[in-house]
């Protein structure tokens, strides 16, 4: 894998940090006048999603990671791996729970999301950022209240439980913004 | 292609003219007198952390390398032996790999020397010339002098005169700076370095003015040592919003001190394997023909102009930075 100076240091590259995969969010030169210079770097843990802030010598090298981001379909899951292909190649992947974590309320067959491979095996799975999900449970609502004032929990056909406007029912299908977990709007067919 | 048009716009051009009509009236009338310096010089400094861009000049009889100089200050020294008076010069300096948000390779330094002015008459002289032109961005603008040491101990929790290797790593874990270890080792200087830039510049209160001084004897540069505690350099640095703006010495003038710091730096520059440097002959002789007693200092015009443009990074201020030079 190639090495990386900290010259070459910019948000996106992905290096290896206490042997896990890393992205680099910013790098900020410091030097002072008269003196050694530093590199103040916030670096996200692609494993653990948690972002740190490490100082490195200017000059010193790192140790790239083999990370990339690959659009695929979800296929299914059989409770212990999520199953993904690459729409081009047809070639599968699973993912263990860990990798799916937060994304797998909001996966729904045959939709397309990034899964993010560090040296050939999925780290990461990012949903879209919107979907379309039917509510299989939810209280029935007032009729006639469209003023989605208050709101109500529903929960999808994935698991997911958003809160929804009081007017919509079991059965319709709705958009939501993955990223916040917010309604957006009804579907119409 | 669009990248043949300047970086800042026509708002920025007139702030540097501005700010350089207002330091040179600012000289003219305490009658200090401009000079000019070469900008391509036979010798480089010797300092380790900077790094040279050299070239060749090629037409015989005088065919030999020649570096652009990283500040001015030798030659203003020489200027100053030879009997000039109080001068100062606005010049381009350049240094080698330097690049970031406060960095550009090439960049506009103000530097002066006062003879006869000890470190806190050259202070006050750069607190009145930079509240001066803050002051107009910045109302309510306050000033701190300070210890190097008061500040750090304030900052980092830790005596920079009393290194200890344990206590400074327990210190380092505490911060959140559990790779200052693998980073500084053993060496004390590397230590200060690190904990001054990454724990003490950012907790400097804002809208104020900084003159650090006395720095560690560890750190003089070209600094005079305290003659009252040789634990000390006669050396101040100047800050605001955490940023470093200048940096000055009540001058060395002993040449044969003179010649030791650039033998050890060049001791350390092949134990490190870093590149030879070429130490400055005509400087020695210039120190030991007979520098005045005398303080000078050196500010970042670049940096000055991103205060006073409130700009995030050094590329805003420069009409061409390096990407586009």
């Amino acid at each position: 894998m190639a090495i990386y100076s900290t010259n070459e240091f910019k948000g996106g590259l992905k290096i290896m940090l206490d042997n896990d995969p890393c992205s680099i969010i910013e790098n900020e030169f410091v030097k002072p006048g008269k003196g050694q210079a530093f590199n103040r770097v916030r670096i996200r843990n692609l494993k653990t999603g948690r972002v740190i802030e490490r100082t490195f010598k200017s000059g010193d090298t790192v140790e790239g990671a083999d990370v990339v981001d690959v659009d695929m379909q979800y296929l299914y899951s059989d409770g212990e791996f999520w199953h993904f292909m690459t729409p081009e190649s047809f070639e599968q992947y699973q993912a263990e729970k860990s990798a799916v974590s937060e994304a797998a309320k909001w996966l729904k067959e045959q939709d397309v999301c990034t899964v993010t491979l560090w040296n050939g095996s999925p780290l990461s799975v990012s949903p879209p950022n919107f979907v379309e999900l039917a509510i299989t449970e939810t209280d029935p609502g007032l009729k006639g209240d469209t003023s989605g004032g208050g709101g109500k929990p529903a929960t999808l056909e994935t698991g997911a439980v958003v809160r929804v406007p009081l007017f919509v029912q079991i059965g319709e299908v709705i958009k939501v913004d993955t990223r916040t977990g917010e309604y957006v709007s009804r579907v119409k067919d | 292609m669009s990248d043949w048009r300047p970086v800042c716009g026509p708002a920025q051009l007139r702030l540097r003219a501005r700010l350089l009509a207002d330091v040179r009236r600012f000289f003219a009338e305490r009658e200090v007198m401009e000079v000019e310096t070469p900008l391509l010089g036979a010798a480089c400094g010797t300092d380790p952390n900077l790094a040279v861009f050299a070239t060749r000049f090629s037409a015989p009889p005088l065919c030999r390398e020649l570096f652009l100089q990283t500040s001015p200050e030798f030659a203003m020294k020489r200027l100053l032996a030879a009997g000039s008076g109080s001068i100062y010069q606005i010049c381009k300096a350049f240094r080698n790999s330097e690049s970031g948000r406060w960095h550009n390779p090439e960049f506009t330094i103000l530097e002066w020397y006062r003879i006869g002015f000890d470190l806190s008459a050259l202070i006050e002289e750069c607190l009145a010339l930079l509240s001066a032109l803050l002051a107009p961005v910045y109302s309510g603008l306050t000033e701190e002098r300070v210890a190097y040491r008061d500040l750090f101990i304030r900052h980092a929790g830790l005596d920079p005169l009393a290194f200890d290797l344990p206590v400074f790593r327990a210190r380092a874990d505490a911060l959140g700076l559990s790779e200052a270890y693998t980073l500084c080792g053993e060496n004390p200087v590397l230590w200060l370095d690190l904990l001054f830039s990454v724990c003490v510049q950012p907790a400097m209160r804002p809208n104020c003015l900084y003159a650090v001084y006395h720095y560690p004897s560890s750190q003089s540069s070209l600094a005079r040592v305290c003659t009252a505690d040789e634990r000390l350099a006669e050396r101040f640095e100047l800050f605001f919003n955490g940023l470093e703006l200048g940096n000055g010495f009540f001058e060395l003038a002993d040449a044969s001190e003179q010649e030791l710091r650039f033998e050890r730096e060049l001791a350390y520059r092949r134990e490190n394997g870093l590149p030879d440097a070429v130490k400055d002959r005509r400087l020695l002789s210039a120190l030991a023909a007979g520098l005045p007693d005398c303080s000078g200092v050196a500010v970042g015009i670049d940096r000055l102009l991103m205060l006073l443009a409130e700009a995030e990074h050094i590329d805003q201020v420069l009409a061409f930075p390096l990407r586009l030079a």
